[in-house]
């Protein structure tokens, strides 16, 4: 291997990175908050008993998971602007696509979440006078959600990572700049080797968070 | 008579099993009322009809004069925002304590007069004061349910339904889940209860507290009411012979008066 590593080229474009970094980010956290937020009302609809509640919510849970996010981001950039009048740019189709599938993840976090809850503590509320709602919000929820946030931190893990795939539809994040420059700078191993150590960087801390929070909770319900 | 619930031929079925076969019964103001019964006899599903956890199938609940529901074409109608409104004005305590374990005991006691009566907090905080003095736990109004024994957590759960100022309260079991040395005090807070006059409808096992508490014993077999009296009229002299072999049952191994002083 006669292989001379020149890292100079990455050092040279690191503003142009640290856009990318900042873009990868912002898709991320929009991504996680609207995911979640949408998750919510999806798992608490797949919880429902009613059919016109349970049977959209099911339907959405099973598509979004069970279709690569890839082509789901490739249809969003290229099908949907067809057949639905609006224009759609690089980052609206990505949101939508990981969005979407962060939803489906989490809604069934959500609904499994919902159902470690005893039914007494349904009870309890309920007989206290308060409505479906209520019982949802200030007694289920709150303990539903304390035993889920390690796999929601993992659904935040996994969502990291899959924003390099809006790189294949030009939104200007980590990935898609890391390409541009070597195309210039005829770098590609340097390049994806500095972006996957920025990426490790950014996520390995977040991934031993989610074991630490892990051993917590297992001590919480040990005592 | 000071009626203030009247159960009227109340059936409820799961499915193609009738649970309760038609149950009358009027109770008066303040009247303490034990159910007795071999468990499948239908004891739990009458209490729970009475504030809707479950629905019953068929008859009526009257509750202070006024019937629950609509009646239309033959059958009656609940409606969801009516029965939320009876659940407020009867509180109802459980085997399980069912406490909310994410609360700390005064904010369990706090929940039903903040989330559902709305009240001021001051008043929210009065009531979990007030209430957790009544069943002797003011001391462990900063405590979480779990560091609590399971009497103590009994105990809070009846100051939380207390909190809500129901007209009428009901007991399902509520000694049932504890260890036998914890069972008295819960039995000494409701029979306190019971001497401030409270309406209250018991399902319990413990015999000799429906003795001496009750005003009113029901004895049901297989979805009825197959015998009611006074505590003396049930417990000590029975008629049917289901209750005789009831009370066999309880009755086969006890102890002479234990010498305690």
């Amino acid at each position: 291997m006669g292989y001379e590593f020149d890292f100079s080229a990455v050092f040279t474009n690191w503003q142009l990175l640290l856009i990318g970094l900042r873009n990868s980010i912002i898709l991320g956290v929009t991504c996680l908050t609207l995911g979640l937020s949408l998750g919510l009302v999806v798992g608490t609809m797949r919880y429902a008993r009613a059919p016109v509640l349970n049977w959209p919510a099911t339907a959405f849970i099973e598509v979004f998971r069970n279709t690569p996010v890839l082509v789901q981001i490739m249809w969003f950039f290229f099908a949907f602007p067809i057949i639905s009048p609006f224009e759609i740019n690089a980052f609206t189709a990505a949101s939508l696509g990981l969005t979407l599938n962060t939803a489906a993840f989490s809604a069934e976090i959500f609904r499994a979440g919902i159902q470690s809850v005893e039914r007494g503590q349904w009870e309890a509320g309920k007989a206290l006078g308060m409505p479906y709602l209520d019982q949802l919000r200030r007694i289920v929820l709150p303990q539903a959600i304390r035993r889920m946030v390690p796999a929601f931190m993992n659904r935040a893990v996994e969502l990291m990572k899959m924003t390099s795939l809006a790189s294949v539809i030009a939104y200007g994040e980590l990935m898609h700049k890391a390409k541009q420059i070597s195309t210039l700078e005829f770098n590609p191993i340097e390049m994806y080797t500095s972006v996957a150590l920025i990426f490790f960087v950014l996520i390995y801390p977040m991934a031993l968070l989610v074991q630490r929070f892990e051993l917590k909770l297992k001590d919480a319900v040990r005592s | 008579m000071n009626e203030i619930l009247r159960l009227e031929n109340l059936r409820k079925s799961f499915g193609n099993v009738e649970v309760l076969k038609g149950i009358d019964l009027t109770v008066a103001k303040g009247e303490v009322v034990v159910l007795i019964g071999a468990s499948g006899s239908g004891k739990s599903t009458m209490l729970r009809c009475i504030n809707f956890m479950e629905i019953p199938t068929a008859g009526r609940i009257v509750l202070h004069g006024t019937p629950v529901g609509q009646k239309a074409s033959g059958r009656i109608n609940y409606v969801e925002r009516e029965l939320t409104g009876i659940r407020t004005r009867i509180g109802m305590v459980f085997q399980h304590f069912n406490l909310f374990p994410h609360m700390t005991v005064r904010e369990n006691v706090m929940e039903g007069p903040r989330t559902v009566l709305k009240l001021k907090p001051e008043e929210c905080m009065r009531r979990a004061e007030s209430n957790l003095g009544k069943v002797g736990l003011g001391w462990k109004a900063d405590s979480y349910p779990s560091q609590l024994s399971g009497g103590q957590q009994q105990r809070v759960a009846i100051a939380r339904a207390l909190a809500m100022e129901p007209e009428i309260m009901l007991f399902d079991e509520v000694t049932s889940a504890l260890d036998p040395e914890l069972v008295g005090e819960v039995l000494e807070t409701m029979k306190e209860l019971a001497d401030d006059g409270m309406t209250m409808l018991i399902v319990t096992h413990e015999l000799g507290f429906a003795y001496t508490v009750a005003d009113r014993v029901l004895f049901l077999s297989d979805g009825t009411i197959l015998e009611h009296g006074t505590p003396a009229e049930i417990l000590t002299h029975p008629r049917q012979e289901a209750t005789k072999n009831f009370l066999r049952g309880h009755n086969s191994f006890r102890l002479p008066e234990p010498q305690l002083d």
